[in-house]
């Protein structure tokens, strides 16, 4: 065996160290699952073993569960599968459930001792395990996250976790995925014991004299903690979960369905009939797109880009010993933030000290908040802060590696403060400008090295969104992209990379939503079914909110710049005056002043204001369900048209960073994978067409560009057509 | 096919669905069995030539389990050879019951029957028989399921009731309940219920409130608008996305009340009530059944109504008399308004606000008052309906003969 060494002591219990060679963190792989039969038979079958501990060689943790690339052959059936390969599927998801269950009823103790993280399968495998003994450490995660990649645990998690706390208790753990602390999880009973980590292994082993080797859901006097579906506190579990799955999820997500049915069915009937209704469950959700879709997105691409995917081959890595960050506003002072959690020495500068360290208070109020939740060290706070310095002194970027520009979003100040930055800039450290609209290459006419110049979008609230999107000008040099890229990563973002255009990737995109949700107002349809649909889509907020949320004065704002832009070739809208109106006569800024397309209260509720409809009739007060699907498909089909165009503009050269950035960078509906999944999903002829059919009816913003007609034509989609692979910038 | 007769419609007061409800310590079983008793004891029935017993029942676990129809012919000392068979249309089952009981005598399935139903909420409580609807996540999310109370608020937000339109209505139903009972207008009906021993229990509707005023159902809290909040709200605006909040109007002064009661219906062909010497009282001129949007569940009584007219090629206008159960306000609220129906021909002498919805057998029971009312008041036709649960209607129309 390659995974596994057993080691029987003089007390006949076996130690089963897990260690995968040649990985910094084990996972179940095929030949992992293979050997682990292996382990199962010798500890049945040997007479000088009474019991076992099954422990990690790895100082990274237990076990991270299944390993997701190989999940590639179950996941090339689709929805249309037949009979015969639905068969095929399902012995294979159901193998795991019958190894685990023969771990179970081994007729041996065995207990799992767990000295560091056990997600998934790996936190699966130790609740097959009779008793789990686990090091006293807060970091330690333990949990089952499936969902959160469109899957639900299959390896028996969803039968054996509400067998042993109750469903009113595991379904919210299952369903957001959310991990524990070993503390958290000894308080609900899913371990035995909590140790210091000195001591796991000694204590493990007492335990397997201690521990009989039957689970509880095999005795014959078991009962489910809160009893069955059909006892009326569980009852009210499942009626109560139903709608609150259906309130966040708006029943876009079929892996939590499928949880919940495999809860509900599975707590009816004896574990083994409940693990195969498990697998039936696991494998209809490995046939949905959803699935294939955001294991793809969610986990693939964004591990691959979080790992520099999008960085160009360049030999030497960058680690910037000291960063300047122009400008101590919000943004700024989050950059600052991020860039000290990182540990790199920061420089704040601002108009006046006032200013600068206003923008250190930032930080320092996070820092705080993280001291009192006892998230983090009181020294360890003031290492982070203390690297932060806050300054009114350009003379200060001296000996800096890079520069972040995070001032005002003005053509004329940014110019002139990358002029009075780069004064003090050694030649070969590079300048980045933090903007969400300005085109790069028009910026970096301010420089004297444009090809040090480049764009760093972050997003707001920098500390909380995982998102930078690194944006190249004209001029800007392949070793300037790598040192953004490693600066992204050193920063503990996702980088991606696009070309120079107007909002670049995701703010044109992004733009394109809000636009429709005016479309939509300006059609007559009621504001309500508007931002009610908007949501039932899987965006974060419907667009009537999120222009709240966004600014109708910025909008205004941005609207009227693009119009001195493009001159002649600017395109207006029907909503350009509505928006005027409101901004210029009535004073609705959104929710920035309390008044927009709704009011906002005290208490932080808001409801339509009641003036829109003068503004705007309302033709169209119902929905049914032929106008809520039309809606449906405006709201994305238009994000994800724009995100075509800006493929085949080369405005962004990667479909897994179209993806990734799309639901990192502006909340895009995470069911879908991103919007080139989605079109993949759906598949480029029956796209195209949908988009030549609303095109007809509501304008050519939905005609499909040509490279989507000849992908149509000629049966392609993106990912199976190498188009994520790089192009020359 | 022959004319369905109604010859005689019997029920129970309602009883407070409570502990201390005065028919708590009746069990269901015995007020299915008075009922039946009464029916033949009043009509002098030889139940020999009665064929069949259909009773309505929502909850029909522990002692209104296993076919309670059956144990209650049993028990009544019925005929030995009167089959009796319990149905579930939730809310309509005691309606649901007549209209198949009237179905038998028409098809020539039975020569008399009896419809009816039974309901102790107070000893064996709704929900008390489980049900996958809500529970089982594909019905739950394929159907957007929501309590009553949702679909009821929902009705009023979509079509415009306010709070005060829904206290009014419900005010407005105790006063005429009570001017009901004060004119001893279901006095052809009533039965008393009678205990162990014999003696009289419950000789009157226990749940009516004939004091309740705009003001003191001002003071109650909305019933479903913690629910709604947790959750529910949402899936209802997920459903219907017009609606950007809804409005929670009901509470358990303006819903039906939770009471314990049982009712029944004889039916036959005009050959076998001349054979027994009875004389009828109405014809059943059609019935229906149908299904309608679930998550908003209650909108069927319009929409089986206007089946059934259509059918029966009758406008809305030849209905002398309506009898919508009162599930809540604004159920009733929305079915005038759909109608057109003037409130003067609606639920005459209150309902199930005022007196309370003993689920399986209201339906008869408000067959029975209709009948009445028909006779006191010397008109021709009436449509009976209620809303049921997962989106249903069931409708009949008598007249009389």
């Amino acid at each position: 065996m390659k995974n596994f060494a057993i080691e029987t002591g003089e007390d006949g219990v076996a130690l089963v160290t897990f260690d995968v060679p040649g990985r910094s963190m084990n996972t179940l792989t095929a030949e992992v699952l293979r050997e682990l039969g292996e382990v199962v038979q010798t500890v049945r079958t040997d007479g000088a073993i009474k019991g076992a501990v099954i422990a990690s060689g790895k100082q990274s943790g237990f076990c991270a569960g299944a390993d997701l690339t190989e999940l590639g052959g179950s996941l090339a059936l689709g929805e249309d599968a037949g009979d015969a390969e639905r068969a095929v599927l399902f012995e294979t998801v159901y193998a795991l459930n019958t190894l685990f269950r023969s771990l179970e009823t081994c007729g041996k103790p065995l207990v799992a001792a767990i000295a560091g993280v056990a997600l998934g399968g790996g936190f699966e495998l130790a609740l097959a395990c009779h008793a789990r003994v686990v090091a006293d450490n807060p970091k330690i995660q333990l949990g089952l996250p499936e969902s959160k990649v469109g899957l639900l645990p299959g390896a028996g998690g969803t039968q054996r976790l509400p067998r042993l706390v109750g469903a009113a208790r595991a379904l919210p753990l299952m369903l957001e995925g959310k991990s524990m602390s070993p503390q958290d999880a000894l308080k609900l009973g899913v371990v035995h014991a909590v140790v210091p980590a000195g001591e796991l292994l000694d204590a493990a082993r007492a335990l397997v004299g201690k521990t009989e080797p039957v689970a509880p859901w095999d005795r014959k006097d078991f009962r489910i903690p809160g009893g069955g579906p059909f006892t009326p506190a569980t009852a009210q579990v499942f009626i109560m979960g139903n709608a609150m799955l259906r309130r966040q999820s708006f029943g876009n997500y079929p892996a939590q369905i499928n949880l919940m049915r495999a809860v509900y069915e599975g707590l009816q009937v004896p574990i083994d009939a409940g693990l195969r209704i498990e697998s039936r469950y696991f494998a209809k959700t490995l046939l949905t797109p959803q699935a294939k879709a955001m294991i793809r997105t969610l986990f693939l691409s964004m591990d691959q880009l979080g790992r520099g995917a999008a960085r160009p081959k360049v030999e030497q890595t960058f680690a910037p010993k000291k960063v300047a960050v122009l400008g101590a506003g919000m943004m700024g002072a989050g950059i600052a933030y991020v860039q000290a959690m990182a540990g790199i020495p920061t420089v704040l500068i601002d108009v006046s000290q006032e200013a600068a360290e206003k923008g250190v208070g930032y930080t320092r109020k996070l820092l705080d908040k993280a001291v009192s939740r006892g998230t983090m060290a009181q020294d360890r706070a003031q290492a982070v802060l203390a690297l932060i310095t806050p300054s009114a002194d350009y003379a200060q970027v001296e000996g800096s590696d890079l520069v972040v520009e995070a001032v005002f979003e003005s053509r004329d100040l940014k110019a002139e403060t990358t002029r009075r930055a780069e004064a003090y800039l050694a030649q070969d450290a590079i300048f980045g400008s933090n903007t969400s609209t300005l085109p790069i290459t028009g910026l970096a006419e301010a420089s004297k090295r444009p090809e040090k110049f480049i764009g760093i979008h972050f997003f707001s609230p920098v500390d909380r969104m995982g998102l930078v999107e690194i944006i190249m000008g004209e001029r800007t040099s392949e070793e300037t992209l790598a040192c953004a890229v490693d600066y992204v990563m050193k920063i503990r973002k996702t980088p991606i990379v696009v070309n120079d255009s107007r909002g670049f990737y995701t703010s044109r995109c992004f733009g394109t939503f809000i636009q429709e949700g005016m479309e939509l107002l300006t059609d007559g349809i009621a504001p309500a079914i508007i931002d009610n649909v908007g949501r039932a889509t899987g965006m974060p907020r419907g667009p009537l909110e999120m222009h709240d949320d966004v600014a109708l004065d910025l909008s205004l704002k941005i609207r009227q710049q693009t119009r001195r832009d493009m001159g002649d070739a600017f395109v207006p809208t029907a909503s350009d005056p509505i928006i005027e109106k409101m901004v210029t006569e009535l004073k609705r800024y959104g929710r920035k002043n309390g008044r927009g397309f709704y009011d906002y209260a005290e208490d932080g509720g808001k409801t339509l204001w009641p003036g829109l409809a003068e503004l705007v009739p309302v033709t169209q007060a119902d929905a049914d369900a032929a106008l809520v699907d039309e809606i449906r498909r405006r709201l994305l089909y238009r994000q994800a048209v724009e995100a075509a165009r800006c493929m085949e503009e080369g405005v962004v050269t990667d479909a897994r960073s179209a993806d990734v950035g799309a639901i990192l960078g502006w909340g895009f509906a995470p069911w879908t994978g991103g919007p080139i999944s989605m079109i993949d999903g759906i598949g480029a002829v029956r796209f195209v067409a949908e988009c030549d059919a609303l095109a007809q009816r509501f304008g050519p913003r939905f005609t499909p560009p040509q490279s989507l007609r000849d992908m149509a034509a000629s049966g392609r989609s993106f990912y199976a057509s190498g188009v994520d692979g790089r192009k020359a910038a | 096919m022959a004319d369905a007769y109604i010859y005689d419609a019997v029920r129970t007061p309602r009883g407070r669905g409570k502990k201390d409800g005065a028919l708590h310590e009746i069990t269901a079983l015995s007020l299915a069995t008075q009922v039946l008793e009464a029916l033949r004891d009043r009509n002098t029935l030889d139940t020999g030539h009665l064929d069949d017993v259909v009773l309505g029942c929502v909850s029909p676990v522990g002692e209104q389990g296993a076919d309670i129809a059956r144990t209650a012919v049993l028990n009544a000392d019925y005929a030995q050879t009167t089959a009796g068979v319990q149905i579930n249309r939730f809310c309509a089952s005691g309606l649901e019951a007549c209209n198949m009981a009237a179905a038998k005598v028409m098809t020539g399935e039975a020569e008399m029957a009896i419809g009816g139903g039974v309901e102790s909420m107070s000893r064996v409580p709704m929900g008390s028989d489980g049900g996958a609807w809500p529970l089982d996540p594909s019905s739950a999310f394929k159907t957007y399921f929501t309590p009553q109370g949702i679909g009821a608020d929902l009705i009023a937000t979509l079509h415009g009731f306010s709070r005060d339109d829904v206290d009014a209505y419900a005010v407005e139903s105790q006063k005429r309940a009570a001017t009901a009972w004060s004119e001893n207008r279901f006095a052809r009906s009533i039965v008393p219920v009678r205990d162990q021993l014999g003696l009289p229990i419950l000789a009157r509707d226990e749940h009516m409130r004939p004091d309740a005023t705009m003001q003191s159902l001002g003071a109650l809290n909305p019933s479903f608008a913690v629910p709604g909040e947790m959750a529910f709200d949402s899936v209802a605006t997920q459903r219907y996305p017009q609606v950007e909040r809804v409005r929670h109007v009901h509470h358990a002064g303006n819903s039906s009340g939770i009471v314990d009661g049982a009712a029944g219906v004889l039916f036959g062909t005009r050959e076998a009530g001349e054979a027994m010497g009875l004389k009828p009282r109405a014809r059943v001129r059609g019935m229906a059944s149908i299904g309608s949007e679930p998550s908003i569940m209650l909108t069927g009584p319009s929409l089986v109504t206007e089946k059934l007219l259509g059918r029966l090629g009758m406008r809305v206008d030849d209905i002398d008399l309506y009898e919508l159960n009162e599930a809540f306000a604004s159920v009733v609220l929305r079915m005038m308004q759909a109608l057109d129906i003037p409130h003067e021909k609606m639920n005459v002498n209150g309902g199930a606000i005022a007196m309370g919805h003993p689920l399986g057998a209201t339906g008869a029971m408000i067959l029975g008052t209709v009948l009445d009312e028909l006779e006191r008041s010397d008109k021709e036709t009436a449509l009976v309906t209620l809303c049921v649960g997962a989106g249903m209607g069931t409708a009949t129309v008598i007249e009389r003969v």
